[in-house]
């Protein structure tokens, strides 16, 4: 295996083989050869997809399968939507939690404590009790079939605010208090001192309300049903009836909607894992 | 979950002593801050789950279908659940869904992590490669298996069929379908797991470790002894947060079967949404909704209490 050749290597690290390799190699394999078979079969041509056996490496590179989705779907409009979406949903989150998430931190005001409570226990409240209320709600605000449907569940949340005042919450309180006795008002002491100190608090939000808005099928997929208005994943899921074997153009809308958070995964992967492991210190 | 980190540090500054009016004004003063701060996010996030919850509560009692006027049945949908095969079936599925995937995703995600965890060479290779699927949505996972397990084109058979095993039905077969939807759900899920655990196995104090060891406790003992305590909380909250998961699994079940084949796939949030947007039962839809919102919630609670009793029973 490639495991025994590309350890002995790194010689100035001096590691000797391990046995986990024996374990790591073929998991990594598991987990990264379906996505890698993904981008081989998007340029695959269907002549290639339906040989026996099955080919994981194409014959010759095609583009049909891109060139059918650009032209038989809106799928740049899908792309942009999704765009849109995320976009939205980070901005609201960043403002929205972190204002709430301050305020549950450190200041004190009237019913500061059931506002938090109740805040906290909506976590519990399941999301297929909420689909058929608020899709009523979003008919009756006349804003079903628009992209606002999409992005106002995520415009903040539980968790998003939550971690947000977790983090506060271990911040040093005697910044602020300086800022404050200088003269600062509650806004402009959190906006001046404690914006700054919660860069890796806001990116870690930043990171799952991308991942999440970006992914989401639920709301979309119940709330709008005029195709200009779909999202990347309930667009791809409308694939799967008309277009069930058509697998190259199936492949080619699923690295469209993948590509772009799996590049940036790895390129910022240290951050990104950096990200996950906070929330899970923080919990 | 939460509850051991909510306590505030309360230092309540010590006001001076003044008079009725100007306290009065310095705590209105304080309410419109705090709430400036605090209350869209709040508002927002309370508006779109407590109010559509009790909307929800309130369409469960009745017979509606969004158009006509709604019929108030009083509990009479809540009493129509128990003699509901489809349910019950969905249920069972739900169920061994459950037992399948929790169990699973926990020992391999503990496994991962601490193979993770290792000095070793091309050990960020393998953390990237683990960890890449969760960043997929459940859409693309859903089509991607799909393909992988299609019976005729995919390389799952293939792979069976040079190891010299017959081919399969997979998400075809109605007796397979639970097992393969554990096997995708797990593929983009232990990543996640494996990353919370490998947290928590860099905050396992060495000398805790050492002290074992010095102790001549075999390396198999100390995995035994020393790590899995320490990571008890953790695997309390990892279980609780993947059953919560699993129970709502709804888009992969969605995008990789529709519930079929012959409904043998059909958990009880997919149930709930044909319910309300292909059949339009909107009260009975959500009559089931609040019915899975119950046991989700008491097994919750029942998993959050035995870990306390055995934290107790532990110290």
């Amino acid at each position: 295996m490639a495991t025994t050749t590309v350890a002995p290597t790194r010689r100035r690290r001096r590691l000797p083989f391990s046995p986990w390799h024996l374990l790591l190699m073929p998991l990594s394999l598991i987990f990264v050869l379906p996505l890698v078979q993904m981008v081989l079969t998007s340029f695959m041509t269907s002549a290639d997809i339906n040989r026996f056996p099955p080919r994981i490496i194409p014959t010759k590179l095609s583009l049909a399968g891109y060139e059918a989705l650009f032209a038989e779907s809106q799928i740049l409009r899908w792309l942009l939507n999704t765009v849109v979406v995320a976009t939205i949903s980070i901005v609201g989150h960043l403002v929205l939690c972190s204002l709430a998430g301050y305020g549950f931190a450190r200041l004190r005001f009237p019913g500061r404590t059931l506002g938090f409570f109740a805040m906290v226990a909506t976590v519990m409240v399941p999301i297929q009790l909420l689909m058929i209320p608020t899709f009523l709600m979003f008919s009756r605000l006349g804003i079903a079939n628009t992209l606002a449907t999409a992005f106002v569940p995520w415009l903040a949340s539980a968790f998003g605010i939550f971690l947000m005042r977790q983090f506060f919450l271990s911040l040093p309180r005697e910044l602020e208090e300086a800022a404050r006795l200088d003269g600062c008002n509650a806004f402009g002491a959190f906006r001046r001192i404690v914006l700054p100190l919660a860069k890796p608090a806001l990116a870690t939000l930043a990171v799952f309300t991308l991942l999440g808005s970006w992914n989401d099928l639920v709301w979309p997929l119940i709330a709008i049903s005029d195709e200009r208005w779909y999202t990347l994943q309930v667009g791809l899921t409308t694939f799967q009836g008309t277009r069930r074997t058509q697998f190259e153009l199936l492949m080619a809308g699923n690295v469209v909607a993948t590509m772009p958070l799996l590049i940036g995964f790895v390129l910022a992967q240290r951050w990104f894992v950096a990200s996950m492991t906070f929330t899970g210190l923080n919990r | 979950m939460v509850q051991s980190t909510l306590e505030a540090p309360r230092t309540r500054p010590e006001g001076v002593r003044s008079g009725r009016q100007r306290r009065w004004r310095r705590s209105a003063g304080r309410a419109a801050t705090g709430w400036a701060f605090a209350g869209p996010g709040t508002l927002l996030v309370v508006g779109l789950s407590i109010f559509p919850a009790v909307w929800a509560f309130l369409i469960s009692r009745t017979r509606w279908n969004g158009i006509a006027p709604a019929r108030d049945l009083g509990w009479d949908n809540y009493r129509g659940m128990v003699e509901d095969p489809e349910l019950w079936e969905s249920v069972r599925h739900t169920l061994l869904l459950t037992a399948l995937f929790v169990p699973s995703s926990i020992v391999l995600g503990l496994i991962v992590a601490i193979a993770l965890s290792q000095p070793i060479a091309l050990i960020r290779f393998y953390r990237t490669c683990i960890f890449v699927p969760f960043v997929a949505s459940a859409a693309a996972t859903g089509i991607l298996a799909g393909y992988v397990f299609n019976p005729q084109f995919g390389s799952a058979n293939e792979l069976l069929r040079r190891l010299g095993l017959p081919a399969q039905q997979f998400l075809e077969d109605p007796k397979q379908v639970l097992i393969v939807i554990c096997l995708i759900a797990l593929w983009g899920q232990i990543g996640f797991v494996a990353v919370i655990y490998l947290a928590a196995l860099q905050d396992i104090p060495k000398d805790l470790v050492e002290a074992a060891t010095v102790d001549g406790a075999s390396r198999w003992q100390v995995f035994w002894h020393v790590t899995v305590p320490a990571l008890r909380p953790v695997t309390v909250f990892t279980g609780v947060w993947q059953t919560i998961t699993v129970l709502q699994l709804f888009d992969l079940v969605f995008t990789t079967t529709r519930g079929g084949p012959l409904n043998a796939s059909q958990t009880v949030v997919y149930y709930v949404y044909e319910l309300a947007f292909h059949t339009q039962r909107y009260g009975y839809g959500s009559a089931v909704a609040y019915g899975l919102f119950a046991f989700t919630m008491l097994l919750t609670v029942a998993m959050i209490l035995y870990s306390r009793r055995a934290k107790v029973e532990a110290f």
